[in-house]
């Protein structure tokens, strides 16, 4: 009997140990398999030229992926900037305000969000948002652009960074918010003085995390971006006409042409898959870095 | 159980290694010799020939009931490279080879097996009907940037144009903007059905679609005067026409030959002119 049982526990352990191994498998394999695609681009073309040219026209032989990367960029900002303070509220408000009996229904629906398909996200833009965008009176634009696609990335990632957010501030121990009361601070002082500041690190990765999810949406920023091949510029001396300027995403870069690459053409777009894929490695890896970091720090 | 893990990670592993390979080679693709014509026939490539070929698959497969026919969409480039590798019987491809792509693969026989034509349109409240040739392209290529230029309102024009390697696209430039480009801040959409929706909804927008996605959502442009209708394209007026190809590898088999033959017999030409293609003659 104990013999049985022992080797159930290995067979188990060896069976867990498996399953660990295989997605380190599977990212690895899908690593090299993208970049062994990609080393034709990069031998041919470059990184250096991939990474600094504008130009992008395969048809001609000239791969610059700059204005992808600027596209991504803006696109990715903008949402931060839209998204992030509301996530934020709705967060501070589920773990600090709402009757649990409201939190029971706001929660779910923010939790909803993120269970709707991004070509769902990318229809709405279309059909609702993207006319909106267009009613605003300025040269050239047509309501297909950044600033239509920040809207729509930005609810996206709504639901990411309100659920992160709200764990985070959720365990800020119970003892500081009673120690704040105690002093005398009022709610919103408690709040904005002790929660904040002791959640703080984990705010920060659920922007990073959220920052990630939006670098990688791909079919609702094809919908409703333009993906003009050029470097978004304002079309007036207002700074902020930039974000009615069109623009292509890096993922969209990809989406869009792959079905008819081939050679050098193909190559470079999986190049293209390579730097975004870099690019969200190193936003992911700093969000666990702020996670496991930060809370050692004076606030803790 | 050490053993067993590491012959269960082998296989994962196998498993992994294969589904890396199927990426770059494709999967074998049956050719029947058998004389009874039976057997598979796989069609793989532009996304503008498929409907048409899929019709045409099931009406031969009405004819040979122990063929198969299996198409596929991907792109013309993808419709070639298929043919010529062997992973597809018959390549579509809904532009001209390129030279390129003869130099490539030297043993690539092309059959036209239908046309296409190419509209210029606007959106439906456009005011402007007609543009000469020059017009169009200097209007792609960014050169007249208002309707009032070329006899419409004082109005941005706005370009929609499909993606950098479509066939679609290849035959405009093609056909249309010779050594121009098309301009950078086009509005470039992934098929013609987007293309067409967009054009749709943007006051002031302009672009191009196949013959079979022209309906009341847009409004056409008459080319140096000539209308793009099935009528003015049969009969030459209307010369932004694109041959509809399909492409085989050497020798082809049975089953492609009779089935190459049914589609540019009277039946099949007829099933061309039905899906709003234009016949070869």
């Amino acid at each position: 009997m104990r013999k049985n049982k022992r080797r159930l526990d290995a067979a188990m352990k060896n069976s867990l140990l498996f399953a660990a191994l295989a997605s380190i498998l599977i990212v690895m394999l899908i690593g090299v398999f993208t970049f062994r695609e990609a080393l034709p681009a990069f031998r041919d073309i470059g990184l250096e030229k991939l990474l600094t040219e504008s130009v992008w026209r395969p048809g001609e032989g000239q791969y610059g992926i700059l204005a992808m990367i600027a596209g991504s960029g803006l696109v990715t900002a903008g949402a931060v900037i839209l998204g992030v303070p509301l996530a934020l509220g709705c967060a501070i408000f589920l773990s600090e305000i709402a009757h649990p009996n409201l939190r029971a229904l706001v929660k779910p629906c923010v939790e909803l969000l993120a269970g709707i398909p991004s070509v769902v996200y990318g229809l709405f833009g279309m059909v609702i948002i993207v006319p909106i965008v267009r009613g605003i009176d300025m040269p050239g634009n047509t309501g297909f652009g950044l600033f239509s696609a920040s809207i729509v990335l930005a609810v996206m990632i709504l639901p990411t960074i309100t659920s992160v957010a709200e764990h985070a501030i959720r365990s800020v121990p119970k003892e500081f918010r009673e120690g704040s009361l105690a002093l005398g601070a009022t709610k919103w002082e408690t709040i904005q003085k002790v929660v904040i500041p002791g959640a703080r690190s984990g705010i920060i990765s659920a922007i990073v995390l959220g920052l990630g999810r939006a670098l990688g949406e791909t079919i609702a920023m094809i919908m409703v971006i333009g993906n003009s091949v050029i470097i978004p510029a304002a079309s007036t001396g207002n700074p902020l006409s930039i974000f009615l300027s069109r623009a292509r995403t890096l993922t969209g870069n990809i989406a869009v042409e792959i079905n008819y690459a081939t050679g050098l053409h193909e190559s470079a777009l999986f190049a293209t898959g390579v730097i975004l894929f870099v690019l969200i490695m190193i936003v992911n890896s700093s969000a666990k870095y702020l996670m496991s970091h930060g809370n050692t720090g004076k606030n803790r | 159980m050490k053993l067993f893990t590491s012959r269960f990670l082998t296989i994962v592993t196998a498993l992994a290694l294969l589904i890396a390979a199927c990426g770059g080679e494709g999967e074998e693709a049956l050719t029947a010799t058998d004389e009874s014509l039976e057997g598979e026939l796989n069609l793989v490539g532009s996304t503008t020939v498929q409907p048409l070929a899929e019709v045409l698959a099931e009406s031969f497969e009405a004819l040979e009931p122990s063929v198969v026919v299996y198409v596929q969409g991907g792109g013309s480039s993808v419709g070639v490279r298929s043919a010529a590798d062997g992973s597809a019987n018959i390549g579509m491809a809904s532009r001209e080879i390129k030279p390129s792509e003869l130099h490539e693969y030297p043993e690539l026989i092309v059959h036209t097996i239908a046309r296409d034509g190419i509209a210029v349109v606007a959106e439906p409240g456009c005011t402007a009907v007609s543009l000469t040739k020059e017009q169009v392209k200097q209007v792609f290529a960014g050169e007249i940037t208002n309707w009032n230029e070329i006899g419409g309102e004082n109005l941005i024009i706005t370009i929609v144009a499909r993606e950098e390697g479509s066939g679609t696209r290849a035959a405009f430039e093609d056909m249309i903007m010779e050594d121009a480009l098309i301009v950078d801040n086009a509005i470039l959409q992934p098929s013609n059905g987007a293309v067409r929706t967009t054009i749709s909804v943007i006051p002031g927008a302009i672009g191009f679609l196949s013959f079979g996605y022209l309906d009341e959502q847009t409004k056409v442009i008459a080319i140096d005067g000539v209308l793009p209708t099935e009528e003015n394209a049969v009969s030459g007026e209307y010369s932004v026409v694109r041959p509809l190809n399909m492409v085989t590898y050497g020798e082809s088999g049975e089953i492609v030959d009779a089935f190459l033959n049914f589609v540019m017999s009277e039946d099949g030409q007829a099933i061309v002119i039905e899906e709003g293609y234009l016949p070869i003659i």
